[in-house]
């Protein structure tokens, strides 16, 4: 029950999933991208003359229960938005990078992709044809089906992620440790949500790097963290190098220097073994290879990891027993634990951590979540179906590892695709498929490479709602995708399976699914037997033994199958129906037994980032700031949002984080423009000066660009100026493959002046060919030695 | 006829900054003009230890606390969509004794 009841009037919000008001048709669906989102919130859709006028949270949807963000209450500027929103399909005209383009139909642009793949599959095969995702958009099976199912080509990768460090590294290790992901359970699992009978809250949330209330990863709700404190008085505990708002209000705050985050999860580990404070029910029954975990973080003491990670020894004290003592805890963990090099150890250190204190599939610990239906919604449609077993090897990056090898891996790794493009090895890419994909705005690492790599396939096409960046450095075609209320789809990513329908149009952009179905047809029509978008949907119901057809979803709107509790007891986890969970042993297997198999380390450990104060002591006095990257905003969804007036107007402008005293070592002031810079490029952002950032550290924000600047070369929406992958690194990957270094980097910091700020990177990049350094040429696998 | 108010936990404010655009869209105001402000205080180490971050949403003069909406039988916009489920519109009557039980709260009066 929230603490404070909202009184909603039953006769203006109806569980229907249409009704009329005044002059209004009311809509009730889930909204999800575009623009992109890691959540799908019920909302009404006001819609005056075939126009979306306004929208408001929906009530009767037990998800979000009537509220909403900032983004999704400014849908109607987004979706009714003439000056950005790409009308029609364009070609290109004159050169790339040139931003000039021409309408065409949609036929004539199908014609065109059409005879490109035709040629590109008879002269290079297939596999020489990749497709680009992002996070976050509903394309999470689309990009891949049309990959597929479409151009026969295995390959559909994260848009240059390097070591795909979004979700999939934790996940992967998840799959390997205990055969599921576990999530924070906020009751989200049951439709009665805190009213459900077996649901039990936290007593403690320890939030792990990441500000969850702007970033809601892993199709979590961040602020359902700040119901439980209001409802159940949950406490906090916080391992951030910034204080967020949750840290503001945590009983515990840590706050490590970016990058050594294992060496804290180790020392809680070791205090609450040494202190005998870890479920020893749970341990014995459930955990395989407590002993060896004991002896692996026996040396990691609360006062080494104070070192390594500039902490205080107490606190790790304090955070660990309070995290043992509650029943239940919840791990709140995210994207920094996979942007680590040793991305794979450092949540294979949380999940341990978590699995002896008894908190996993426990209710208010941390469920296991798995997709409504156990739909395919994801990125291994139609994978198996469509390509046969040699194909499916070709994949890039399939034997970079065992763990790629034995199937863990669900897309083409990124840092193989650009080495593909880059020098023909293993075998050369020639054609790109960005749908939902502005790589070199936002996630490509060392975005200038990506951006010269781009350039150099021979055809590529764009799928996205405005000329991006991206379209106007690389794209040969552009096509116009819908926004969500102008989507019939589908969503799961967990629970419930949410139900969204086509209520307004904008001129021709047409949807994923439609764009996916007519160009599939087109090229392989025996895989595409369907007339309409909805068939396809329908196909995807009927995959998952969906009681309901799309139709039938629609008046629903969102379908919660009734989960269970305790499913590691009652045999509901693994294939055999046996107790236990989905693993070799049946265990939690803190000794991993298929990490081993696998030749990798089979228990956590700690290592430095590549570049730290500590494995690069030379760099540090050059570089003498740790950077981390991706600060969050409630404003944006990563690279999107930039075109919104109203997301603009709070926040104009890139900002990096950096405490006083550093801001006063090297004569910066708050709100002034300041270069960040190190051997790799610079890009400027605004210094937000500020006690909460740790001394010594600096936090940068990601995905900028200036829609409102030129989009032509040579500044290209300004997306190099403030683009702080100017200074990471792509080809520097964990062991396993998986893994970046984006959070743990060195740089320095220093006011921009008219001097120094004549040549603007996005210049340097476009004209100049960048920077000069010594790029990492090939796929360093287990990190990279740069001293 | 009772007097309406604004009741606000602020503790709880994240500072998300949807109020203030919920206002934007329910009064259709233009760039720069806002019915409701969002202000922060901090972040700051205290003498004794612990840290300062405060959210303070404080309505405008443009605010009307929904009269329309209210009217219509609707919550005002900022209260609908709160992410935290923090601000109650009601009686001042009422306001006063949820304020009793929360010590970091305001209440603002609709009275026009």
């Amino acid at each position: 029950m929230e603490l404070f009841e909202k009184k909603f009037n039953p006769e203006l919000y109806k569980t229907d999933f249409h009704w009329k008001e005044g002059d209004y048709d009311v809509y009730r669906v889930c909204h999800w991208s575009a623009p992109g989102c890691h959540n799908s919130c019920g909302i009404l859709l006001y819609v005056k003359d075939g126009k979306l006028e306004r929208v408001e949270g929906d009530p009767n949807q037990p998800y979000n229960r009537g509220r909403l963000c900032m983004r999704c209450l400014n849908l109607p500027e987004a979706c009714n938005d003439l000056l950005n929103r790409l009308k029609w399909p364009v070609k290109r005209v004159g050169e790339r990078g040139e931003n000039q383009w021409e309408r065409i139909s949609w036929d004539e642009a199908y014609d065109i992709i059409v005879e490109n793949v035709r040629r590109i599959q008879k002269e290079w095969g297939p596999e020489a044809i990749c497709g680009m995702i992002g996070t976050g958009r509903n394309v999470c099976w689309q990009n891949p089906l049309i990959c597929y199912a479409g151009f026969g080509s295995p390959n559909m990768s994260f848009g240059f992620l390097s070591g795909d460090c979004c979700m999939v590294p934790r996940t992967s290790l998840s799959f390997c440790v205990c055969g599921d992901l576990p999530v924070v359970d906020a009751s989200q699992f049951n439709e009665e949500r805190w009213d459900h009978p077996e649901y039990e809250y936290p007593e403690v949330v320890l939030v792990w790097g990441n500000d969850v209330i702007k970033s809601n990863g892993d199709g979590f709700l961040g602020h359902w963290i700040v119901d439980m404190m209001t409802q159940a008085n949950t406490k906090l505990i916080v391992v951030d190098p910034d204080l967020t708002w949750l840290a503001s209000r945590a009983d515990v705050w840590i706050q490590p220097r970016p990058g050594v985050d294992s060496a804290i999860a180790m020392a809680m580990t070791n205090v609450i073994i040494e202190e005998d404070l870890y479920d020893h029910d749970f341990v014995e029954n459930w955990t395989y290879g407590f002993d060896e975990l004991a002896a692996r973080v026996k040396d990691m003491t609360p006062e080494k990891a104070a070192e390594i990670a500039w902490v205080d020894a107490e606190d790790i004290r304090k955070a660990a027993r309070m995290f043992a003592a509650a029943k239940p805890g919840a791990l709140q963990w995210g994207l920094t634990t996979d942007m680590r090099v040793n991305g794979i150890s450092e949540a294979h250190c949380l999940m341990s951590l978590n699995a002896i204190c008894g908190n996993v599939d426990q209710a208010g610990g941390n469920y296991l979540a798995r997709e409504a239906y156990s739909m395919n919604l994801a990125y291994l449609c139609g994978y198996f179906e469509n390509l046969d077993v040699d194909m499916r090897a070709k994949r890039l990056g399939n034997d970079i590892s065992p763990m790629h090898q034995f199937g863990l891996s669900s897309t083409a790794a990124s840092d193989v695709v650009l080495q593909a493009i880059e020098c023909g090895e293993p075998y050369p890419v020639k054609m790109l498929w960005f749908q939902g994909c502005n790589s070199i705005a936002n996630m490509a690492a060392e975005a200038p490479r990506v951006y010269e790599a781009i350039k150099t396939t021979e055809f590529n096409v764009v799928v996205d709602y405005c000329i991006t960046p991206t379209a106007v450095a690389c794209a040969d075609i552009v096509l116009p995708c819908a926004m969500s209320p102008e989507r019939n789809q589908l969503r799961t990513w967990w629970t419930p399976l949410r139900q969204s329908t086509r209520v307004v149009e904008y001129y021709e952009s047409k949807t994923d699914e439609q764009i996916i179905l007519e160009l599939g047809k087109r090229l392989n029509p025996e895989a595409w037997p369907y007339e309409t978008d909805i068939d396809l949907l329908n196909a995807r119901l009927k995959e998952g033994d969906v009681p309901e057809d799309f139709a039938g979803l629609q008046e629903m709107v969102y379908d919660w199958e009734p989960l269970e509790y305790h499913r590691y007891e009652k045999g509901l986890l693994r294939p055999d129906g046996q107790p236990g969970f989905n693993t070799p042993t049946g265990m939690i297997e803190l000794y991993c037994t298929t990490l081993e198999a696998f030749g990798n380390d089979p228990l956590p450990s700690y290592e430095e980032p590549p570049e730290s104060p500590i494995s690069t002591p030379k760099r540090f006095e050059e570089y003498p700031i740790v950077l981390t990257t991706g600060h969050r905003s409630f404003e944006f969804f990563h690279s999107e949002h930039r075109n919104q007036k109203t997301m603009r107007e709070f926040h104009p402008n890139p900002r990096v984080r950096i405490h006083p005293e550093t801001a006063a070592k090297y004569g910066i002031e708050d709100g002034q423009w300041v270069w960040i810079e190190n051997q790799r490029g610079r890009c400027r952002q605004i210094a937000w000066v500020t006690e909460g950032m740790k001394p010594g550290c600096a936090s940068a924000e990601h995905g900028w660009w200036f829609p409102e600047t030129e989009g032509a070369e040579p500044n290209l929406f300004g997306v190099f100026d403030s683009n702080i992958n100017n200074l990471t690194t792509m080809m520097v990957v964990g062991e396993t493959g998986y893994g970046a270094p984006y959070k743990g980097l060195l740089c320095k910091i220093y006011p921009c002046t008219e001097e120094n700020s004549k040549i603007m990177p996005s210049e340097q990049v476009t004209r100049m060919g960048g920077w000069e350094y010594d790029r990492v040429e090939k796929l360093a696998m287990g990190g990279y030695k740069y001293e | 006829m009772s007097n309406y108010g604004l009741f606000i936990n602020y503790e709880y404010c994240t500072g998300c900054h949807t109020c203030e655009v919920a206002c934007k869209k329910a009064l259709n105001l233009p760039e720069g003009q806002h019915g409701i402000v969002v202000f922060e205080d901090g972040p700051r180490k205290n003498v004794n230890g612990t840290w300062e971050l405060t959210y303070l949403p404080l309505p405008t003069h443009l605010c009307d606390f929904c009269a329309d909406r209210v009217a219509e039988g609707r919550l005002p916009n900022c209260v609908h969509h709160c992410q935290s489920g923090i601000m109650v519109y009601d009686t001042l009557e009422n306001l006063a004794k949820l304020a009793e039980k929360h010590p970091r709260s305001v209440i603002y009066n609709a009275q026009a």
